[in-house]
């Protein structure tokens, strides 16, 4: 599947990623070899094969229900980009 | 001192031939000396690492000492190390300190070893040759006009040039075992599920796995005593107990089945590469081995799976870094969109943003069964073929690299063919098989890297494969030019 | 609606049940409601570099618990599956839920329409969840705030089938499902904290089409009023779309509880595309049949079957059972207070529903938080089944009781309340009544009946039971 620029306009917004609008024809001619690679899985019959999601296929780990961890919001917080009174700060969301 | 392996190092720590902090003294005195030609760090924590020297030393005169108490070993920047930058090589991560410890820096702080720093990796450990590191590439001890390989090219380059005689990796497409071919160095990726990924930043959740970089099999079998064990902070850990990995060390090879996959020794395979494997090869026959020829049909169908896998995982897994509660933001945000798409896109280098796009698309409305399911499919049926290769041999072998370490920027412009360069590696990750590269010659003056690869949790009898080969051959101990 | 009968309304609704477990989903952090912002939300709810999610073992057993008292399919295999978006309360990027392989799926449940009749409302599935973060939108310099204590906090989406054709049914369903939630005690049902909350699809066709309408979702809604109001402002708004000539758009919509209406969210819908794939930080969730053998022998009585008990055992109308059943706790009170008062269960009945839920409306308590417990309520029962009190006199007993003034006994004992039958006490009482008033006995004897009530009142200002000379007023001539 060959993209062309809206293409790879779209999908970096939806993974809301900034891309210099001079970079965008490398990206789609780059994207685009990606998937002409890849896409060499189609030659291959998969008809009934179970897709494998995990390696080993084991099963899920249940943990008790009890208050494990004490959190320490100064170590996590000491660091982070813009916060206040507890809270980290992001522009205005409107909904 | 240098020249010394872990396991000598541990002994003479042991006789009082030297001190922990002696030792960790000489070994930050090399890094200070030699690393700047060599950038394999991103971070050195001299003073930490003191500290940690002595209350080795402290340990080792009580007698408490077990085998690591006391020995320097770099860390991967990908694992998170409370109080240290913790950067995965990337400019997003390049202000956040860690508030807490991965497992295995937690499991490697209680053997007492000594972290003198943190190691240069492709971005997000997302690269084949250390060429995406927002702090720059690392450049190979053997030819620092090469690469040393990635993503843990910071790791394998700080062994194979003595700065220390040991340290972690993580290998999600050949990671670890890529790098330690390259460098010439033994890396190993154990069976997925047995090391802890807890703290030790995603790439692709269902292939990422850490592992150590040692000179010798021994010492990889120290480390990844250490670093081994179940986790209940990590769903994916396996509940099994660690074996005595030092335990079987040398138990004789004589009648091991070693399987050959013919997909791995054809077309594409540089002629040194491949004459240094049949040499080795000739080695396990004399230690009583036999060859075997084998085939993994599905073989080719492991770099295209791979990559519709591990960047489907990154995309998502790369998603929390979104400028809000740590890591880089860009500045003035003029509102939510702004944020996230500035903080990204400056954040992130190119390859990092190809393998999020990729991932993003292959997921996406339409496009999912075709690329993702499909990718899921043929997953199992390149696990399929190595579980039948498996129930008629011990363990297969085959070059690490189809080629030795490339010049720098050689493959930066061609993504696929970067790709290409862990062909060998990518299955064993899709199939979650424990597998190592051992230094097994020259090309050119080049190393060049055997691949062992293991059934499931057969970490012990990979090691003893590997050991019983370094008694017998001197690879290991070739020393590139100017590193002596 | 412009002509009535013309449309039938099609709602499905989404419901969110807050788990009530100790700790969080897929971290060990508490899940406790109002702690101070961000001192809840451990490094796994923060999303921080390098942390894995592990499942909590009681919200599978919870979600368990619903499947089977929804007579659903308790899946031996779910997977969870990440939802992939962008919003400042959710740390991670992606939402960890369940979308292909869901716990729960298939199930049912009847729900009472006006008139006696009930409708069968089908649960197309119930999945397990985490919950986001909050956004507080005070002004901090024209910024957002972001909590992220509820992040984490497990989630049970219960899905129904688009069965509900009207707001009133809508509202019954939920209050059903609110009522069994709290019945097997796997949600608090707080409304207000948000740990009870609903989302409504709904769409409008004419009367008679099969096709479904474009349907409309209504976010977030907290409360059954809400759930009504919001219903009922949808519908009209895209009765009158259509009937304008125009077209329903497939859209998100918020309730603004103020100006009951519902307004579009303005986000990008076309955006959306969410990425589900597989989380693969967690493996498949099995559940085998001894799991859930051990889990259905955890099933309370269930809401239907207890209503029915309650007509069969105690002998009341099905009205009352079904008032009484409504919630776990007052069902819990009633029996306890039938018990208590050495069986009367049509008197506990009136009293629970009357003086008790009167009580409790005018102080705006619920009946867990009843100042008067069902076994001292019991005992004032019996005290009025063994006549120590009439029935008039326990009403203001029980508003002593509730106002904290001690047990029935004790009140009786203090106030005097007690009403003699000893038959010597009272021809002693009445006695000395009559004798210190003689001017009024003699006005009684001509025939001045009225003057019983005189004697009444006299007799209980000498500490006696008003009653005593009501029952025998003989005693005075």
């Amino acid at each position: 599947m060959a993209l062309d620029s809206s293409d790879v306009e779209k999908i970096a917004y939806l993974a809301r990623l900034g891309i210099d609008p001079a970079d965008i024809p490398d990206y789609a001619r780059n994207l685009s070899d990606i998937l002409a690679f890849v896409e060499q899985l189609n030659a291959v019959d998969t008809t009934g094969v179970e897709p494998l999601a995990h390696p080993l296929e084991a099963t899920q780990r249940l943990r008790p229900d009890a208050v494990t961890e004490t959190v320490d919001r100064e170590n996590f917080q000491q660091h982070a980009p813009q916060t206040e009174a507890g809270l980290y700060l992001v522009p205005r969301v409107v909904e | 001192m240098h020249q010394k392996t872990l396991v000598e190092l541990a002994a003479g720590l042991r006789q009082g031939e030297f001190s922990s902090v002696e030792l960790t003294r000489a070994c930050l005195e090399r890094v200070g000396r030699l690393d700047e030609q060599l950038n394999c760090f991103i971070t050195v924590t001299g003073e930490q690492a003191l500290a940690q020297a002595q209350a080795a030393d402290a340990r080792l005169q009580s007698g408490e000492a077990g085998p690591l108490t006391g020995i320097p070993f770099a860390h991967k920047d990908i694992f998170c190390t409370h109080g240290v930058k913790t950067s995965c090589g990337s400019k997003m991560l390049d202000s956040f300190i860690a508030p807490y410890d991965a497992t295995v820096t937690q499991q490697l702080n209680m053997a007492g070893a000594v972290m003198i720093g943190k190691t240069n990796m492709d971005e997000f450990a997302m690269g084949s040759s250390n060429e995406t590191s927002y702090y720059g590439p690392v450049n190979n001890p053997w030819d620092v006009q090469r690469v040393p390989g990635g993503s843990s090219g910071g790791s394998a380059a700080a062994v194979a040039a003595r700065l220390v005689p040991a340290s972690t990796g993580t290998d999600t497409g050949g990671s670890i075992r890529q790098p330690a071919a390259l460098c010439g160095v033994t890396g190993l990726k154990p069976t997925y599920g047995r090391v802890s990924r807890y703290g030790m930043i995603a790439f692709a959740s269902s292939l990422d796995q850490g592992g150590p970089f040692t000179r010798t099999a021994a010492d990889a079998a120290i480390m990844l005593g250490a670093m081994a064990g179940f986790d209940v902070r990590d769903s994916t850990s396996v509940d099994r107990p660690v074996d005595d990995y030092r335990a079987g060390l040398d138990h004789s090879l004589e009648g091991l089945k070693i399987g050959l996959p013919q997909e791995f020794l054809g077309a594409g395979l540089d002629s040194g590469v491949a004459d240094a494997v049949t040499a080795a090869l000739a080695e396990y026959e004399k230690l009583g081995a036999t060859l075997v020829d084998i085939s993994l049909p599905n073989a080719a169908l492991a770099v295209p799976t791979y990559y519709v896998v591990a960047p489907a995982e990154c995309s998502s897994n790369l998603s929390r870094m979104d400028g809000v509660r740590f890591g880089y933001r860009a500045s003035d945000p003029q509102d939510l969109e702004d944020l996230y798409t500035r903080s990204r896109g400056e954040g992130f280098g190119p390859e990092v943003k190809r393998r999020i796009m990729i991932g993003t698309y292959v997921l996406s409305a339409g496009y999912y069964d075709a690329y993702y399911l499909k990718a899921q499919q043929a997953r199992r049926l390149i696990r399929e073929d190595f579980l039948k290769a498996f129930e008629t041999v011990d363990v297969i072998m085959g070059p690490t690299t189809p080629t030795p370490a490339f010049r720098l920027g050689e493959k930066a412009d061609d993504p696929v063919t970067m790709y290409l360069s862990d062909i060998y590696t990518i299955a064993v990750n899709l199939a979650g098989l424990p597998g190592m590269s051992i230094p097994a010659g020259l090309s050119d003056g080049l190393p060049v890297g055997l691949q062992v690869i293991g059934d499931y949790f057969a970490e012990a009898r990979l090691l003893n494969v590997a050991h019983r080969f370094q008694q017998v051959t001197d690879w290991h101990e070739q020393t590139p030019p100017g590193y002596e | 609606m412009n002509k009535p009968g013309a449309w039938e309304t099609v709602i499905g609704l989404e419901i969110h049940a807050q788990l009530r477990t100790r700790s969080k989903i897929f971290s060990g952090a508490a899940t406790q409601y109002g702690a101070e912002p961000n001192t809840q939300a451990c490094a796994v709810d923060l999303g921080l570099p390098g942390v894995l999610p592990v499942l909590n073992a009681e919200v599978v057993r919870m979600a368990a618990k619903f499947g089977l008292a929804t007579r659903s399919t308790v899946a031996p295999r779910s997977v969870f599956a990440r939802k992939n978006y962008f919003y400042p309360d959710l740390p991670k990027g992606y939402q960890i839920s369940q979308f292909e392989l869901p716990i729960v799926y298939g199930g049912w449940l009847d729900i009472e329409l006006d008139g006696g009749a009930t409708k069968r409302i089908g649960i197309t599935r119930a999945h397990l969840e985490e919950d986001a973060g909050k956004s507080l939108h005070e002004n901090f310099h024209g910024m957002t705030g972001i909590d992220l204590n509820r992040a984490g906090t497990p989630l049970l989406e219960i899905v129904s089938e688009p069965d509900l054709r009207s707001a009133q049914e809508a509202v019954a369903y939920m209050k059903k499902i609110h009522a069994l939630v709290r019945y097997l005690d796997i949600c608090d049902g707080n409304m207000q904290e948000g740990s009870f909350r609903c989302d409504a699809n709904v769409s409008v066709r004419r009367q008679g089409s099969e096709e479904f309408g474009t349907r409309a979702e209504i976010k977030n809604i907290n409360s059954f009023r809400f759930v009504e109001q919001a219903i009922n402002y949808e519908v009209e708004r895209q009765v009158a779309v259509i009937e304008g000539g125009g077209e329903v758009v497939q859209e998100t919509r918020l309730f603004d509880p103020d100006k009951h209406e519902t307004r579009s969210m303005r986000t990008k819908e076309e955006a959306n595309d969410y990425r589900y794939f597989p989380d693969p930080d967690l493996l498949p969730v099995e559940i085998d049949q001894a799991f859930l053998d051990a889990v259905a022998a955890t099933l309370p009585e269930l809401p239907e079957a207890r209503r029915q008990r309650f007509i069969d055992a105690y002998g009341l109308s099905a009205d009352d059972a079904s008032v009484l059943t409504a919630s776990r706790e007052q069902a819990d009170y009633f029996e306890a207070t039938v018990d208590a008062s050495g069986g009367q269960d049509k008197l506990s009945a009136n009293w629970v529903m009357g003086e008790l839920s009167g009580a409790l409306n005018k102080a705006g308590m619920d009946i867990s938080d009843s100042p008067v417990s069902a076994a001292e309520l019991g005992v004032l029962l019996q005290r009025i089944e063994d006549g120590t009190i009439s029935g008039r006199i326990a009403k203001q007993v029980f508003q002593d009781m509730f106002n904290g003034e001690g047990s029935a006994d004790a009140i009786i004992e203090n106030k005097g309340l007690k009403q003699i039958s000893d038959s010597s006490a009272i021809e002693g009482v009445v006695k000395e009544v009559i004798e210190n008033h003689p001017k009024q006995l003699e006005q009684y004897r001509n025939g001045q009946t009225r003057l019983l009530g005189y004697f009444a009142i006299r007799n209980r200002s000498t500490s006696c039971c008003a009653s005593c000379l009501m029952h025998d007023p003989a005693s005075l001539r």
